[in-house]
Protein backbone atom coordinates (compact mmCIF):
# COMPACT_ATOMS: atom_id res chain seq x y z
CA UNK A 1 0.00 0.00 0.00
CA UNK A 2 1.30 3.47 -0.88
CA UNK A 3 1.02 6.39 1.52
CA UNK A 4 -1.56 8.16 -0.63
CA UNK A 5 -3.68 4.98 -0.64
CA UNK A 6 -3.91 4.94 3.18
CA UNK A 7 -7.64 5.31 3.86
CA UNK A 8 -8.64 8.62 5.45
CA UNK A 9 -12.34 8.61 4.60
CA UNK A 10 -13.24 8.09 8.25
CA UNK A 11 -14.75 5.30 10.28
CA UNK A 12 -17.41 6.23 12.79
CA UNK A 13 -16.62 3.24 15.01
CA UNK A 14 -13.15 4.71 15.68
CA UNK A 15 -14.58 7.91 17.18
CA UNK A 16 -11.85 10.55 17.23
CA UNK A 17 -9.11 7.91 17.24
CA UNK A 18 -6.70 7.25 14.41
CA UNK A 19 -5.09 3.89 13.95
CA UNK A 20 -1.58 3.18 12.78
CA UNK A 21 -1.08 1.44 9.46
CA UNK A 22 2.05 0.74 7.44
CA UNK A 23 2.49 2.06 3.92
CA UNK A 24 5.18 2.70 1.32
CA UNK A 25 6.56 6.23 1.01
CA UNK A 26 7.80 7.89 -2.20
CA UNK A 27 11.33 6.54 -1.59
CA UNK A 28 10.01 2.98 -1.33
CA UNK A 29 10.54 2.74 2.46
CA UNK A 30 7.68 1.48 4.63
CA UNK A 31 6.56 4.02 7.24
CA UNK A 32 3.90 4.19 9.92
CA UNK A 33 0.94 6.41 9.02
CA UNK A 34 -2.06 7.37 11.20
CA UNK A 35 -5.31 6.48 9.42
CA UNK A 36 -8.83 7.80 10.01
CA UNK A 37 -10.08 4.42 8.87
CA UNK A 38 -12.04 3.30 5.87
CA UNK A 39 -15.42 2.10 4.78
CA UNK A 40 -14.02 -1.43 4.78
CA UNK A 41 -13.13 -1.40 8.51
CA UNK A 42 -16.32 0.44 9.38
CA UNK A 43 -18.56 -1.99 7.51
CA UNK A 44 -17.24 -5.10 9.21
CA UNK A 45 -17.26 -3.55 12.71
CA UNK A 46 -20.78 -2.20 12.28
CA UNK A 47 -21.85 -5.59 10.95
CA UNK A 48 -20.51 -7.33 14.07
CA UNK A 49 -22.13 -4.77 16.38
CA UNK A 50 -25.48 -4.89 14.62
CA UNK A 51 -25.49 -8.65 14.83
CA UNK A 52 -25.05 -8.46 18.60
CA UNK A 53 -27.57 -5.62 18.96
CA UNK A 54 -30.03 -7.74 16.99
CA UNK A 55 -29.58 -10.62 19.43
CA UNK A 56 -30.08 -8.21 22.37
CA UNK A 57 -33.25 -6.75 20.87
CA UNK A 58 -34.69 -10.21 20.21
CA UNK A 59 -33.95 -11.12 23.83
CA UNK A 60 -35.62 -7.89 24.97
CA UNK A 61 -38.75 -8.79 23.02
CA UNK A 62 -38.76 -12.24 24.61
CA UNK A 63 -38.38 -10.68 28.06
CA UNK A 64 -41.25 -8.25 27.43
CA UNK A 65 -43.41 -11.18 26.35
CA UNK A 66 -42.51 -12.93 29.59
CA UNK A 67 -40.78 -15.78 27.78
CA UNK A 68 -37.28 -15.01 29.01
CA UNK A 69 -35.62 -13.33 31.98
CA UNK A 70 -33.92 -9.94 31.43
CA UNK A 71 -30.67 -11.82 32.15
CA UNK A 72 -30.62 -12.99 28.53
CA UNK A 73 -30.97 -9.42 27.31
CA UNK A 74 -28.11 -8.25 29.55
CA UNK A 75 -25.86 -11.04 28.33
CA UNK A 76 -26.16 -9.90 24.69
CA UNK A 77 -26.19 -6.19 25.62
CA UNK A 78 -22.78 -6.73 27.22
CA UNK A 79 -21.59 -8.41 24.00
CA UNK A 80 -21.44 -11.90 25.41
CA UNK A 81 -23.08 -15.18 24.46
CA UNK A 82 -23.84 -18.33 26.45
CA UNK A 83 -20.39 -19.99 26.01
CA UNK A 84 -18.60 -16.80 27.04
CA UNK A 85 -20.90 -16.10 30.00
CA UNK A 86 -20.34 -19.69 31.06
CA UNK A 87 -16.56 -19.23 31.02
CA UNK A 88 -16.76 -15.97 32.94
CA UNK A 89 -19.19 -17.14 35.63
CA UNK A 90 -18.02 -20.73 35.86
CA UNK A 91 -21.63 -21.93 35.48
CA UNK A 92 -22.53 -24.71 33.04
CA UNK A 93 -24.08 -23.56 29.77
CA UNK A 94 -27.22 -25.62 30.32
CA UNK A 95 -27.69 -24.01 33.73
CA UNK A 96 -27.44 -20.54 32.22
CA UNK A 97 -30.01 -21.42 29.57
CA UNK A 98 -32.28 -22.75 32.29
CA UNK A 99 -31.85 -19.51 34.26
CA UNK A 100 -33.30 -17.65 31.27
CA UNK A 101 -36.71 -19.10 32.20
CA UNK A 102 -38.42 -16.37 34.25
CA UNK A 103 -39.88 -18.78 36.81
CA UNK A 104 -36.44 -20.34 37.41
CA UNK A 105 -34.73 -16.95 37.49
CA UNK A 106 -37.14 -15.78 40.21
CA UNK A 107 -35.86 -18.51 42.51
CA UNK A 108 -32.11 -17.92 42.04
CA UNK A 109 -29.97 -17.47 45.12
CA UNK A 110 -28.19 -14.24 45.90
CA UNK A 111 -24.91 -16.02 45.28
CA UNK A 112 -25.71 -16.98 41.70
CA UNK A 113 -27.22 -13.57 40.94
CA UNK A 114 -24.04 -11.97 42.20
CA UNK A 115 -21.96 -14.07 39.83
CA UNK A 116 -24.03 -12.87 36.89
CA UNK A 117 -23.98 -9.26 38.08
CA UNK A 118 -20.18 -9.35 38.48
CA UNK A 119 -19.61 -10.92 35.09
CA UNK A 120 -21.83 -8.40 33.31
CA UNK A 121 -20.78 -5.33 35.30
CA UNK A 122 -24.31 -4.41 36.45
CA UNK A 123 -26.03 -4.48 39.86
CA UNK A 124 -28.28 -7.39 40.90
CA UNK A 125 -31.19 -4.99 40.85
CA UNK A 126 -30.50 -3.89 37.25
CA UNK A 127 -30.11 -7.49 36.22
CA UNK A 128 -33.72 -8.21 37.19
CA UNK A 129 -35.27 -5.70 34.79
CA UNK A 130 -34.88 -4.28 31.32
CA UNK A 131 -33.28 -0.85 30.99
CA UNK B 1 4.65 9.46 40.32
CA UNK B 2 5.44 9.65 36.65
CA UNK B 3 8.31 8.19 34.74
CA UNK B 4 9.67 11.31 33.03
CA UNK B 5 11.95 9.56 30.56
CA UNK B 6 9.19 7.46 29.15
CA UNK B 7 8.06 8.18 25.59
CA UNK B 8 4.74 7.00 24.24
CA UNK B 9 4.69 5.63 20.69
CA UNK B 10 1.79 4.90 18.38
CA UNK B 11 1.79 1.38 16.94
CA UNK B 12 -0.34 -0.81 14.73
CA UNK B 13 -0.47 -3.78 17.04
CA UNK B 14 -0.63 -3.84 20.83
CA UNK B 15 1.95 -6.51 21.62
CA UNK B 16 4.65 -5.49 19.13
CA UNK B 17 4.01 -1.88 20.18
CA UNK B 18 4.44 -2.66 23.87
CA UNK B 19 7.50 -4.84 23.23
CA UNK B 20 9.33 -2.27 21.08
CA UNK B 21 8.46 0.66 23.38
CA UNK B 22 9.58 -1.25 26.49
CA UNK B 23 12.84 -2.42 24.91
CA UNK B 24 13.56 1.08 23.60
CA UNK B 25 12.87 2.48 27.07
CA UNK B 26 15.50 0.09 28.43
CA UNK B 27 18.15 1.20 25.95
CA UNK B 28 17.64 -1.14 22.99
CA UNK B 29 16.15 1.25 20.42
CA UNK B 30 13.80 -0.77 18.27
CA UNK B 31 10.95 -0.18 15.85
CA UNK B 32 7.63 -1.95 16.10
CA UNK B 33 8.36 -3.76 12.83
CA UNK B 34 11.67 -5.07 14.24
CA UNK B 35 9.93 -6.37 17.39
CA UNK B 36 7.35 -8.09 15.20
CA UNK B 37 9.82 -9.66 12.77
CA UNK B 38 12.49 -10.53 15.30
CA UNK B 39 9.98 -12.51 17.36
CA UNK B 40 8.75 -14.36 14.22
CA UNK B 41 5.23 -13.20 14.99
CA UNK B 42 3.88 -13.34 11.43
CA UNK B 43 1.62 -16.30 10.88
CA UNK B 44 -1.77 -17.48 9.81
CA UNK B 45 -4.04 -19.69 11.88
CA UNK B 46 -7.56 -20.93 11.31
CA UNK B 47 -8.91 -22.67 14.41
CA UNK B 48 -12.51 -23.76 13.77
CA UNK B 49 -12.88 -25.35 17.21
CA UNK B 50 -12.11 -22.11 19.08
CA UNK B 51 -15.20 -19.92 18.81
CA UNK B 52 -15.39 -16.17 19.30
CA UNK B 53 -19.08 -15.23 19.61
CA UNK B 54 -19.97 -18.00 17.21
CA UNK B 55 -17.12 -17.60 14.69
CA UNK B 56 -13.83 -19.46 14.47
CA UNK B 57 -10.56 -17.97 15.58
CA UNK B 58 -8.69 -16.58 12.56
CA UNK B 59 -5.35 -14.99 13.34
CA UNK B 60 -2.64 -13.48 11.17
CA UNK B 61 0.00 -13.71 13.90
CA UNK B 62 1.32 -16.03 16.61
CA UNK B 63 -0.48 -16.33 19.97
CA UNK B 64 -0.27 -13.74 22.81
CA UNK B 65 3.07 -13.39 24.68
CA UNK B 66 4.94 -14.78 21.66
CA UNK B 67 6.33 -11.34 20.74
CA UNK B 68 7.38 -10.45 24.30
CA UNK B 69 9.20 -13.75 24.70
CA UNK B 70 10.62 -13.48 21.18
CA UNK B 71 12.24 -10.06 21.63
CA UNK B 72 13.74 -10.92 25.01
CA UNK B 73 16.08 -13.65 23.81
CA UNK B 74 18.13 -11.75 21.20
CA UNK B 75 18.85 -9.10 23.86
CA UNK B 76 19.91 -11.68 26.43
CA UNK B 77 17.15 -10.81 28.84
CA UNK B 78 13.89 -12.20 30.16
CA UNK B 79 10.54 -10.73 30.96
CA UNK B 80 9.34 -11.16 34.50
CA UNK B 81 5.71 -12.24 34.27
CA UNK B 82 3.56 -12.04 37.40
CA UNK B 83 -0.07 -13.08 37.81
CA UNK B 84 -2.28 -12.71 40.87
CA UNK B 85 -5.01 -14.63 42.54
CA UNK B 86 -6.53 -11.57 44.22
CA UNK B 87 -7.22 -8.31 42.38
CA UNK B 88 -6.10 -6.07 45.25
CA UNK B 89 -2.74 -7.87 45.39
CA UNK B 90 -2.31 -7.24 41.67
CA UNK B 91 -3.06 -3.55 42.06
CA UNK B 92 -0.74 -3.24 45.07
CA UNK B 93 2.12 -4.85 43.15
CA UNK B 94 1.54 -2.51 40.22
CA UNK B 95 1.76 0.53 42.55
CA UNK B 96 4.91 -0.87 44.12
CA UNK B 97 6.63 -1.27 40.73
CA UNK B 98 5.54 2.21 39.62
CA UNK B 99 6.97 3.63 42.86
CA UNK B 100 10.30 2.01 41.92
CA UNK B 101 10.17 3.99 38.67
CA UNK B 102 9.42 1.00 36.46
CA UNK B 103 7.32 1.07 33.33
CA UNK B 104 5.01 -1.92 33.59
CA UNK B 105 3.28 -3.93 30.88
CA UNK B 106 -0.23 -5.27 31.51
CA UNK B 107 -2.55 -7.75 29.85
CA UNK B 108 -6.12 -6.45 29.86
CA UNK B 109 -9.57 -6.95 28.41
CA UNK B 110 -10.51 -4.33 25.83
CA UNK B 111 -14.15 -4.41 26.92
CA UNK B 112 -13.51 -2.76 30.30
CA UNK B 113 -11.16 0.02 29.16
CA UNK B 114 -13.25 3.21 29.19
CA UNK B 115 -10.99 5.18 26.84
CA UNK B 116 -11.62 2.73 23.99
CA UNK B 117 -14.29 3.83 21.51
CA UNK B 118 -17.59 2.21 22.47
CA UNK B 119 -17.90 0.32 19.18
CA UNK B 120 -14.44 -1.21 19.54
CA UNK B 121 -15.07 -2.69 22.96
CA UNK B 122 -15.32 -6.44 22.54
CA UNK B 123 -14.46 -9.21 24.98
CA UNK B 124 -10.87 -9.67 23.90
CA UNK B 125 -8.70 -10.51 26.88
CA UNK B 126 -5.19 -10.26 25.45
CA UNK B 127 -4.80 -6.53 24.94
CA UNK B 128 -1.39 -5.20 26.00
CA UNK B 129 -0.65 -1.75 27.32
CA UNK B 130 1.98 0.03 29.42
CA UNK B 131 1.54 1.95 32.67
CA UNK B 132 4.14 4.67 33.26
CA UNK B 133 2.73 6.49 36.27
CA UNK B 134 -0.13 7.30 38.58
CA UNK B 135 -1.77 10.60 39.46
CA UNK B 136 -4.34 10.49 42.24
CA UNK B 137 -6.66 7.63 41.35
CA UNK B 138 -5.74 7.65 37.67
CA UNK B 139 -3.15 5.44 36.03
CA UNK B 140 -1.19 6.99 33.17
CA UNK B 141 -1.37 4.62 30.27
CA UNK B 142 0.60 4.24 27.11
CA UNK B 143 -1.71 2.17 24.92
CA UNK B 144 0.20 1.45 21.72
CA UNK B 145 -2.88 1.51 19.53
CA UNK B 146 -3.82 5.03 20.73
CA UNK B 147 -2.10 8.07 19.26
CA UNK B 148 -1.79 9.87 22.61
CA UNK B 149 -1.23 8.64 26.18
CA UNK B 150 -4.43 7.81 28.04
CA UNK B 151 -5.70 7.78 31.62
CA UNK B 152 -7.68 5.09 33.36
CA UNK B 153 -9.30 5.08 36.81
CA UNK B 154 -8.06 2.37 39.20
CA UNK B 155 -11.42 0.54 39.43
CA UNK B 156 -11.72 0.28 35.62
CA UNK B 157 -8.15 -0.87 35.20
CA UNK B 158 -8.68 -3.52 37.88
CA UNK B 159 -11.74 -4.87 36.03
CA UNK B 160 -9.81 -4.95 32.75
CA UNK B 161 -6.89 -6.80 34.37
CA UNK B 162 -9.03 -9.38 36.09
CA UNK B 163 -11.57 -10.13 33.37
CA UNK B 164 -12.36 -13.82 33.05
CA UNK B 165 -12.90 -16.17 30.12
CA UNK B 166 -10.64 -17.25 27.24
CA UNK B 167 -7.06 -15.97 27.73
CA UNK B 168 -8.01 -14.51 31.12
CA UNK B 169 -5.16 -12.14 32.07
CA UNK B 170 -5.27 -12.97 35.81
CA UNK B 171 -3.81 -9.55 36.45
CA UNK B 172 -0.71 -10.34 34.39
CA UNK B 173 1.99 -7.68 34.60
CA UNK B 174 5.49 -7.78 33.15
CA UNK B 175 8.73 -5.89 32.80
CA UNK B 176 12.15 -6.85 31.41
CA UNK B 177 15.17 -7.70 33.52
CA UNK B 178 18.52 -6.06 32.74
CA UNK B 179 19.35 -6.31 29.05
CA UNK B 180 22.47 -8.31 28.18
CA UNK B 181 22.98 -6.35 24.97
CA UNK B 182 21.31 -3.43 23.23
CA UNK B 183 21.91 -4.20 19.55
CA UNK B 184 20.54 -7.00 17.48
CA UNK B 185 22.93 -8.92 15.24
CA UNK B 186 22.41 -10.22 11.73
CA UNK B 187 22.41 -13.85 12.86
CA UNK B 188 19.43 -13.35 15.15
CA UNK B 189 17.50 -11.78 12.29
CA UNK B 190 18.27 -14.61 9.91
CA UNK B 191 17.22 -17.08 12.59
CA UNK B 192 13.94 -15.23 13.14
CA UNK B 193 13.16 -15.21 9.41
CA UNK B 194 13.89 -18.93 9.12
CA UNK B 195 11.50 -19.56 11.99
CA UNK B 196 8.74 -17.61 10.22
CA UNK B 197 9.36 -19.64 7.05
CA UNK B 198 8.99 -22.84 9.07
CA UNK B 199 5.71 -21.63 10.59
CA UNK B 200 4.24 -20.52 7.28
CA UNK B 201 5.27 -23.62 5.32
CA UNK B 202 4.79 -26.06 8.20
CA UNK B 203 2.94 -29.35 8.11
CA UNK B 204 -0.04 -28.57 10.39
CA UNK B 205 -3.14 -28.19 8.22
CA UNK B 206 -4.57 -25.27 10.23
CA UNK B 207 -1.44 -23.13 10.39
CA UNK B 208 0.39 -21.05 7.78
CA UNK B 209 -0.28 -21.46 4.08
CA UNK B 210 -2.15 -24.71 4.71
CA UNK B 211 -4.45 -22.89 7.13
CA UNK B 212 -5.30 -20.37 4.40
CA UNK B 213 -6.23 -23.21 2.04
CA UNK B 214 -8.37 -24.79 4.76
CA UNK B 215 -10.18 -21.50 5.32
CA UNK B 216 -10.64 -21.10 1.55
CA UNK B 217 -12.32 -24.52 1.54
CA UNK B 218 -14.63 -23.46 4.35
CA UNK B 219 -15.55 -20.19 2.58
CA UNK B 220 -16.36 -22.11 -0.62
CA UNK B 221 -18.91 -24.15 1.35
CA UNK B 222 -20.65 -21.10 2.87
CA UNK B 223 -24.26 -20.63 1.87
CA UNK B 224 -25.29 -17.28 0.44
CA UNK B 225 -27.15 -16.21 3.59
CA UNK B 226 -26.84 -13.87 6.57
CA UNK B 227 -24.50 -16.25 8.41
CA UNK B 228 -22.24 -16.48 5.35
CA UNK B 229 -22.02 -12.69 5.11
CA UNK B 230 -21.26 -12.40 8.82
CA UNK B 231 -18.61 -15.09 8.43
CA UNK B 232 -16.68 -13.27 5.71
CA UNK B 233 -17.15 -10.00 7.63
CA UNK B 234 -15.52 -11.71 10.60
CA UNK B 235 -12.50 -12.71 8.48
CA UNK B 236 -12.05 -9.14 7.26
CA UNK B 237 -12.41 -7.80 10.81
CA UNK B 238 -9.64 -10.08 12.06
CA UNK B 239 -7.50 -9.00 9.11
CA UNK B 240 -8.01 -5.23 9.05
CA UNK B 241 -9.75 -3.99 12.14
CA UNK B 242 -7.94 -5.77 14.95
CA UNK B 243 -4.73 -3.68 14.98
CA UNK B 244 -2.78 -5.39 12.22
CA UNK B 245 -1.38 -2.31 10.48
CA UNK B 246 -3.34 -3.31 7.38
CA UNK B 247 -3.37 -6.44 5.25
CA UNK B 248 -3.22 -8.84 8.21
CA UNK B 249 0.27 -7.68 9.37
CA UNK B 250 1.75 -8.16 5.88
CA UNK B 251 2.70 -4.46 5.51
CA UNK B 252 4.27 -4.51 8.97
CA UNK B 253 6.35 -7.52 7.96
CA UNK B 254 7.42 -5.77 4.74
CA UNK B 255 8.72 -2.95 6.92
CA UNK B 256 10.68 -5.46 9.00
CA UNK B 257 12.21 -7.02 5.87
CA UNK B 258 13.53 -3.62 4.79
CA UNK B 259 15.20 -3.11 8.17
CA UNK B 260 16.49 -6.67 8.03
CA UNK B 261 18.07 -6.01 4.60
CA UNK B 262 20.08 -3.14 6.10
CA UNK B 263 21.31 -5.02 9.14
CA UNK B 264 22.13 -8.30 7.42
CA UNK B 265 23.38 -6.78 4.16
CA UNK B 266 21.16 -9.22 2.25
CA UNK B 267 19.89 -6.83 -0.42
CA UNK B 268 17.53 -9.48 -1.78
CA UNK B 269 15.34 -8.84 1.25
CA UNK B 270 14.46 -5.41 -0.20
CA UNK B 271 12.93 -7.03 -3.27
CA UNK B 272 11.13 -9.53 -1.04
CA UNK B 273 9.77 -6.65 1.09
CA UNK B 274 8.25 -5.28 -2.10
CA UNK B 275 6.60 -8.62 -2.83
CA UNK B 276 5.26 -8.83 0.72
CA UNK B 277 3.78 -5.39 0.16
CA UNK B 278 1.98 -6.70 -2.94
CA UNK B 279 0.70 -9.67 -0.96
CA UNK B 280 -0.65 -7.22 1.64
CA UNK B 281 -2.44 -5.40 -1.19
CA UNK B 282 -3.92 -8.77 -2.20
CA UNK B 283 -5.37 -9.19 1.30
CA UNK B 284 -6.85 -5.71 1.11
CA UNK B 285 -8.42 -6.51 -2.26
CA UNK B 286 -9.99 -9.58 -0.68
CA UNK B 287 -11.34 -7.36 2.14
CA UNK B 288 -12.72 -4.75 -0.27
CA UNK B 289 -14.43 -7.43 -2.37
CA UNK B 290 -16.01 -9.01 0.73
CA UNK B 291 -17.23 -5.61 1.92
CA UNK B 292 -18.84 -4.85 -1.46
CA UNK B 293 -20.79 -8.07 -1.05
CA UNK B 294 -21.74 -7.26 2.56
CA UNK B 295 -22.95 -3.84 1.42
CA UNK B 296 -25.02 -5.50 -1.30
CA UNK B 297 -23.27 -3.71 -4.17
CA UNK B 298 -22.33 -7.08 -5.57
CA UNK B 299 -24.01 -10.46 -5.27
CA UNK B 300 -22.54 -12.60 -2.48
CA UNK B 301 -20.29 -15.09 -4.21
CA UNK B 302 -18.51 -17.42 -1.73
CA UNK B 303 -16.73 -19.26 -4.57
CA UNK B 304 -15.14 -16.05 -5.80
CA UNK B 305 -13.92 -15.10 -2.30
CA UNK B 306 -12.64 -18.61 -1.77
CA UNK B 307 -10.67 -18.33 -5.01
CA UNK B 308 -9.10 -15.08 -3.81
CA UNK B 309 -8.02 -16.77 -0.57
CA UNK B 310 -6.55 -19.66 -2.51
CA UNK B 311 -4.55 -17.33 -4.71
CA UNK B 312 -3.27 -15.52 -1.58
CA UNK B 313 -2.18 -18.92 -0.25
CA UNK B 314 -0.35 -19.67 -3.53
CA UNK B 315 1.40 -16.30 -3.48
CA UNK B 316 2.48 -16.72 0.13
CA UNK B 317 3.69 -20.30 -0.49
CA UNK B 318 5.88 -19.05 -3.31
CA UNK B 319 7.00 -16.03 -1.30
CA UNK B 320 8.16 -18.02 1.73
CA UNK B 321 10.08 -20.46 -0.46
CA UNK B 322 11.97 -17.49 -1.91
CA UNK B 323 12.49 -16.05 1.57
CA UNK B 324 13.88 -19.39 2.70
CA UNK B 325 16.48 -19.35 -0.08
CA UNK B 326 17.37 -15.71 0.69
CA UNK B 327 18.36 -16.45 4.30
CA UNK B 328 19.71 -19.97 3.80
Amino acid sequence: MDIDAVPQEGNRTLGAHRKAVYARGADGRMVIVPSRGSEMDETVTVQAIERMNGLAEAARARALAGRSAPLEYWMYAKRMDVPLLSQVTGLWQWRIRRHFRPEIYAGLSHDVLERYADALGVSIEQLGRLP
Amino acid sequence: MINEQFQHRHAAHCESGVASTLMSHHGAAMSEAMAFGLSSALSFAYLPFVKLTGFPLIAYRMPPKFILKGVAKPFRTNFRFETFRKPDEGMRRLDELLAQGKVVGLQTSVFWLPYFPEDMRFHFNAHNLLVYGKEGDDYLISDPVAEEPQRCAAADLQRARFAKGVLAPKGLLYYPETLGRTRVDADEIRKAIRRTVRIMLGPIPLIGVRGMRMLAGKVARLKADEYGLNYVGHIVRMQEEIGTGGGGFRFLYASFLQEAAEITGLTELNALAERMNEIGDGWREFGLKAVRMIKGREAFDPALLSGMLRSQADREAEFFKMLKRAVA
